[in-house]
């Protein structure tokens, strides 16, 4: 697409072709798009001179940068050991029964991608999650399901 | 061996809005002067692993060389805390100050907060606050910018080099040190990198001197420190007490009466079970803490808390050094093997052998540190990993 290679010299005007750039380009992409494909790091790599093999490399080494198609909305469902003492498995239970998908799966219309991630820094208030950036805490199963309908027409 | 009661303390959370005036004070003052109070004041990097700032900033300082960098680290990934969150949302002045007055005394002209991609949502908030203060600096004639950037979920690039390698827009795969950041950081020029909790507790010494700050906290932790209490425990949450306190008095006041185990230092610290409560001082003298306490009650298995903790280091090891990447592996593999009778018990012994290799073989802080929360969970909990 014409489109991606526009947007991501328009990155590289913005944030500069050194490599200290490689990282805010990848998660502005990330903010627009959710997602890198091949053919967005191979522009990358094209603007700024690296090989597609070290944006791939520096992308995939990040949870954060998904380098597969997701869904419109990405739930990163903290499974660390609070939040797992306080519930996490009844929420994700919930989640996954909601959804029709698994740990890992997206759904078919393509909005939702379910994940798990590590500590969020919510202990004390835990079961968190995120959606996209934004944070939802002291989740029950019942609260879970709520929220994620709420995305639903989003 | 010197102990303090478990006592409350409230200077960090004080609203951050003469913060402004510290720093134009400390303006006037000598650099020197400056890294002698600091060092003076005893206070050691709050990140967890304990470096005297004063030093830290002095080595930067005398390292040669025109551009040099201050990075905040905010990079706050160790589970169980949570208290830097805390501190950017409710007085990032300070944390502003305390990097605005390392760039003052060590030379730097650009300072950048490294924001883990998880606390994001604060980002705008800190953005604004940013863009006025860097006005304020500009009136009180200092070359001092503050920028921002992101980490995108790894828990490794908490670590100093693997942050700066991250910011160079690379893996984040923690270097080979020395040479330490302070003579060769980000772009290879000299930089200190501090934990938030750190640059916050600069501030508060240049406003209430070193003298006042040696009050609190015992001669090897001096101060006062955020501890982020969570798990079962009767009022969850972000307290600021004083270093040096037994950790007895600490379960006594945030337990829920049936304490098992406590894990100090997050994953990455040491579990300490309930008959060594009495023996454990919080503080660099026994086992200091990034501020994560979580703890545990009698109804969990210290077998599933050991598996989660495994898991964990077993996704977030960055995978370049061998004793790590495999170690992380086999120790969770290790036992869940025990754990399902494919192996005998003896089996932890070698594991352990595996664990205490991690701890000199590793190359950074993570590999190294996987082998605490294994040896005192396998040590003082066998029972519940074999059975």
């Amino acid at each position: 697409m014409a489109n991606t290679e526009m947007r991501v010299k328009e990155l590289a005007e913005k944030y500069g072709r050194n490599r200290e750039a490689l990282m805010p380009i990848l998660q502005e992409l990330i903010d627009e798009r959710r997602y890198v494909n091949d053919e967005a790091m191979v522009n990358v790599a094209r603007e700024l001179d690296l090989s597609a093999a070290e944006v791939y490399g520096t992308a995939s080494f990040y949870s954060f940068i998904e380098t597969e198609e997701v869904g419109k909305f990405v739930i990163r469902l903290c499974k660390t050991i609070v939040c797992d003492m306080k519930g996490k498995e009844d929420v994700l239970q919930a989640i996954e029964n909601t959804l029709k998908i698994k740990v890992g799966q997206t759904t078919a219309d393509k909005k939702f991608t379910l994940k798990t991630t590590n500590c969020l820094g919510w202990c004390h208030k835990g079961p968190t999650m995120l959606i996209n950036d934004e944070v939802y805490t002291e989740l029950t199963p019942g609260k879970a399901i709520e929220i994620i309908e709420s995305y639903m027409n989003k | 061996m010197e102990t303090k009661k478990l006592t409350r303390v409230d200077y960090i959370f004080r609203p951050d809005n003469t913060c402004m005036d510290t720093l134009k004070k400390s303006l006037q003052r000598d650099r020197d002067e400056i890294v002698l109070e600091l060092i003076d004041s005893g206070l050691k990097g709050r990140g967890g692993a304990g470096f005297l700032t004063g030093l830290k900033w002095k080595l930067a300082k005398e390292a040669p060389g025109d551009i040099k960098y201050v990075i905040c680290n905010a990079d706050e990934g160790e589970p169980g805390t949570f208290k830097d969150r805390e501190i950017l949302d409710r007085v990032p002045r300070r944390v502003f100050t305390g990097m605005a007055l390392c760039g003052y005394v060590i030379g730097a002209k650009e300072g950048f907060l490294y924001l883990r991609a998880e606390y994001k949502f604060l980002a705008p908030k800190l953005k604004t606050i940013m863009a006025e203060m860097n006005e304020e600096f500009k009136k009180l004639g200092l070359d001092f910018t503050l920028n921002i950037r992101y980490g995108s979920g790894a828990y490794v690039c908490g670590e100093e080099t693997a942050l700066i390698d991250s910011m160079e827009g690379r893996r984040g795969e923690p270097r080979n040190k020395p040479p330490f950041p302070v003579t060769e950081g980000y772009l290879n020029k000299p930089t200190v990198v501090n934990n938030v909790e750190t640059f916050v507790n600069c501030s508060i010494i240049m406003a209430i001197g070193a003298e006042e700050y040696k009050r609190f906290g015992t001669d090897s932790s001096r101060g006062f420190k955020l501890f982020s209490v969570s798990g079962d425990c009767s009022k969850e949450g972000i307290y600021e007490l004083e270093l040096g306190m037994l950790l007895s008095d600490f379960v006594e006041e945030f337990g829920d009466g049936d304490t098992k185990a406590v894990q100090v230092g997050g994953a990455s610290g040491f579990c300490v079970p309930r008959k060594k409560f009495n023996q454990t001082i919080i503080g660099f003298e026994g086992i200091p803490t990034g501020g994560s306490m979580k703890i545990f009650n009698s109804s969990r298995s210290m077998y599933h808390v050991l598996h989660n903790y495994l898991e964990f280091f077993e996704e977030e090891s960055c995978g370049q050094c061998t004793p790590c990447r495999v170690g992380c592996q086999q120790l969770l593999k290790g036992i869940e093997a025990v754990k399902s009778k494919k192996r005998p018990p003896s089996y932890l012994d070698e594991l352990v052998k595996l664990a205490k290799v991690m701890k000199v073989a590793a190359k950074c802080g993570l590999g190294q540190s996987v082998g605490n929360a294994f040896v005192s969970i396998v040590d003082n909990f066998r029972e519940e990993i074999v059975y």
